[in-house]
């Protein structure tokens, strides 16, 4: 126990060159924040400060009532009972198999297809599957049309009638500024670079596909996040999954949110560095992480570790929630660690002239070492961004998988990124940009708000444009897809293995582009069918994410 | 119109057991399964109930007598 109390206290008494170290010794709000007793000795622990915040950060989830959570349970008991019914009557023959299965002279191989989220596709989602991927045919805006289709055989196979849903009003896209037009200045450019360069590079950025537009874009796009340099890629998955094992390698560890992306636990775990998983958004799990990883460096060989990644996201895609950006930055300059930060929903979205969650929070970009995002959210196009110093960009350039091998953004592409991402600097002249921005800011508040005076669940920061209201049962997860279709209202529905299994939930998105009457529409329509299928769990009891219980925290390792 | 709103009532009900069992989401035939399992067990706690509770009830309700001071008429009657 002695030991890494030493070593924290040599670590304390380094000078910290932290920019917000003068309000740091400030407000101390809450318990959790305890000095060491001697005043002479410098406080190392600053975490969950509230003078680090420059804004309330307000953020909640509220406790999942007992008595849902019970209920849940025993309708997926009820389910689970059934599936392994149909399970057995497959096996026997007497119902038809409609999933996929081994071959004949395959059977007695190793099965391919027969583990528990299988069984879970088979029996319990495919009941529910006609709430998903349902093919739209229009652009989609704050309005889109849908295609119907009918399913006779329950949702094994689907069919066309050939008829379109019009004017569904859409609260599942990621069109935060409504940038996803089929008119307007952006098309217009794009229409434009489309006639002269075409629609294919045919080559990747080291060869023949490195045009001036992609030039231009990264020029435009360090210059939008006040970064050195950034890089451009066609892929906003890609632009994690590849760039985390560019960076990081084995010897090195990754610290990771537990409810980070798919694409940045696929990275971490390509890299082959070691991967700890701190608590969501919980800073005391992420020093201790932190702590132990400089105290105790690799297992068994005790050598220090290479380097330490911190990979968060902006807002949490799932959760509504927004990163705790100035108490990680604050721990990484304490640990001397790095920090990778994807902006794939924050970027365009928070802020107050959409610089994502750095000027949200009203730090320095400087102060992120790899600020990655992607440009399908917000600027209504595809693929994503890395941005940082130039040495890491140069470094990024020759290594990454997706620099070398991945084809190169397309032309058209780019010039929608480019002429949007002008339209929200405000360089085209108008203050169109900037009016979405606060669109999208008005909305997401008017939205939440609404929401939970109606009585629902909701998770999240209050700025967030991500808006997870909560179902829990699985039977409702169907349902208030169903009936809001019903309603003309496109919204998403999430479920195991995305969330929890018991905390399943419909996400809504706010735009830019919604007006007031759509919201107002989309809300009664909430409100209806939330009577309806009894969804109006919030008894207004919320527990503020610092409440949450924890296992153990770092002071009190340190009191002892 | 009181009988109108108690069906729209009871519909609703059976609409909440319905999401609640996952009833919802299952095939024709399942449902039939389920209910038929689901009623038969009601149907047999409430025969269950119907034979046994008058039997328990009385013994407890003579168990109760013999509790609390009517000891004296037992002993009257004894004597008797």
């Amino acid at each position: 126990m002695e030991r890494p109390e030493r070593a924290a206290a040599a670590l304390g008494a380094q000078p910290r060159a932290n920019g917000c170290s003068g309000a740091a010794h400030g407000g101390l709000r809450n318990g959790y924040v305890r000095g060491l007793p001697a005043p002479d000795t410098q406080i190392n622990h600053i975490v969950h400060n509230g003078g680090l915040y420059k804004r309330p950060f307000n953020e909640a989830f509220e406790e999942t009532p007992m008595l849902v959570a019970v209920l849940t349970y025993v309708g997926y008991g009820v389910l689970t009972l059934f599936g392994y019914l149909r399970d057995f009557m497959r096996q026997w023959k007497i119902e038809k198999c409609q999933n996929a299965i081994e071959r004949e002279e395959q059977k007695d191989f190793v099965p391919l297809y027969q583990d528990f989220e299988n069984f879970y596709t088979r029996n319990l989602y495919m009941r529910i599957r006609d709430t998903w991927n349902r093919p739209i045919c229009s652009v989609p805006g704050a309005k889109v049309d849908m295609m119907e289709r009918v399913s006779h055989d329950y949702n094994w196979t689907f069919t066309y009638t050939g008829r379109v849903i019009k004017g569904v009003i859409n609260m599942g896209s990621y069109n935060y500024l409504g940038f996803a037009q089929n008119d307007g200045t952006c098309q217009q450019a794009a229409a434009k670079v489309l006639s002269r360069y075409g629609a294919g590079v045919c080559s990747s950025r080291q060869e023949m596909g490195n045009l001036d537009k992609h030039e231009e874009l990264e020029k435009l796009v360090a210059r939008f996040l006040g970064v050195e340099s950034a890089m451009a890629y066609g892929m906003g998955f890609a632009t994690n999954s590849m760039n985390i094992p560019a960076l990081v390698g084995k010897g090195c560890l990754i610290l990771s949110d537990e409810l980070n992306h798919a694409s940045l636990v696929l990275g971490a775990r390509l890299s082959g560095a070691a991967i700890r998983i701190f608590k969501h958004n919980n800073m005391q799990s992420l020093e201790k992480l932190l702590k132990d990883a400089i105290v105790h460096g690799q297992p068994r060989t005790r050598r220090p570790w290479k380097k330490i990644l911190i990979l968060v996201e902006g807002i949490y895609s799932m959760e509504g929630s927004i990163v705790r950006l100035p108490e990680v930055i604050a721990l990484k300059k304490k640990y001397k660690s790095y920090l990778y930060l994807d902006e794939a929903h924050s970027i365009g979205a928070l802020g107050p002239t959409g610089r994502g969650v750095v000027e949200y929070f009203g730090l320095n970009p400087e102060d992120v070492d790899v600020m990655m995002g992607t440009f399908t959210k917000s600027f209504g196009a595809a693929g994503g961004y890395i941005g940082g110093k130039k040495e890491l960009i140069d470094y990024l350039r020759t290594h990454s998988h997706s620099a070398v091998y991945a084809t190169s953004l397309s032309p058209p592409v780019v010039e929608q990124i480019i002429t949007s991402m002008k339209c929200i600097m405000g360089e085209d002249g108008t203050t169109f940009g900037r009016e979405c921005v606060q669109q999208l800011a008005e909305n997401t508040r008017y939205f939440r708000r609404r929401l939970k005076e109606m009585g629902f669940i909701i998770y999240g920061n209050e700025d967030s444009p991500v808006v997870p209201l909560m179902l829990y049962m699985p039977a409702k997860i169907g349902a208030f897809g169903r009936e809001m279709l019903k309603r003309n209202i496109g919204v998403v529905v999430v479920g195991f293995p995305a969330t929890p299994i018991i905390e399943s939930r419909a996400r809504f998105c706010l735009s830019a582009a919604h007006t007031k009457e759509m919201l107002d529409t989309a809300l009664k329509e909430i409100n209806e069918v939330g009577d309806l299928l009894q969804l109006k769990y919030s008894r207004h009891r919320l527990v503020p994410l610092l409440d949450r219980p924890f296992d153990e925290t770092t002071y009190e390792e340190t009191e002892d | 119109m009181d009988i109108k709103s108690m069906k729209n009532y009871l519909y609703w009900l059976y609409c909440q057991f319905e999401l609640i069992t996952c009833s919802y989401l299952m095939e024709p035939w399942e449902k039939v399964l389920f209910y038929t399992f689901n009623v038969s067990m009601l149907v047999m706690v409430a025969y269950t109930a119907y034979i046994f509770f008058p039997v328990h009830i009385s013994t407890a309700f003579q168990f109760c007598l013999h509790l609390f001071g009517s000891q004296h008429e037992n002993t009257v009657s004894v004597v008797k």
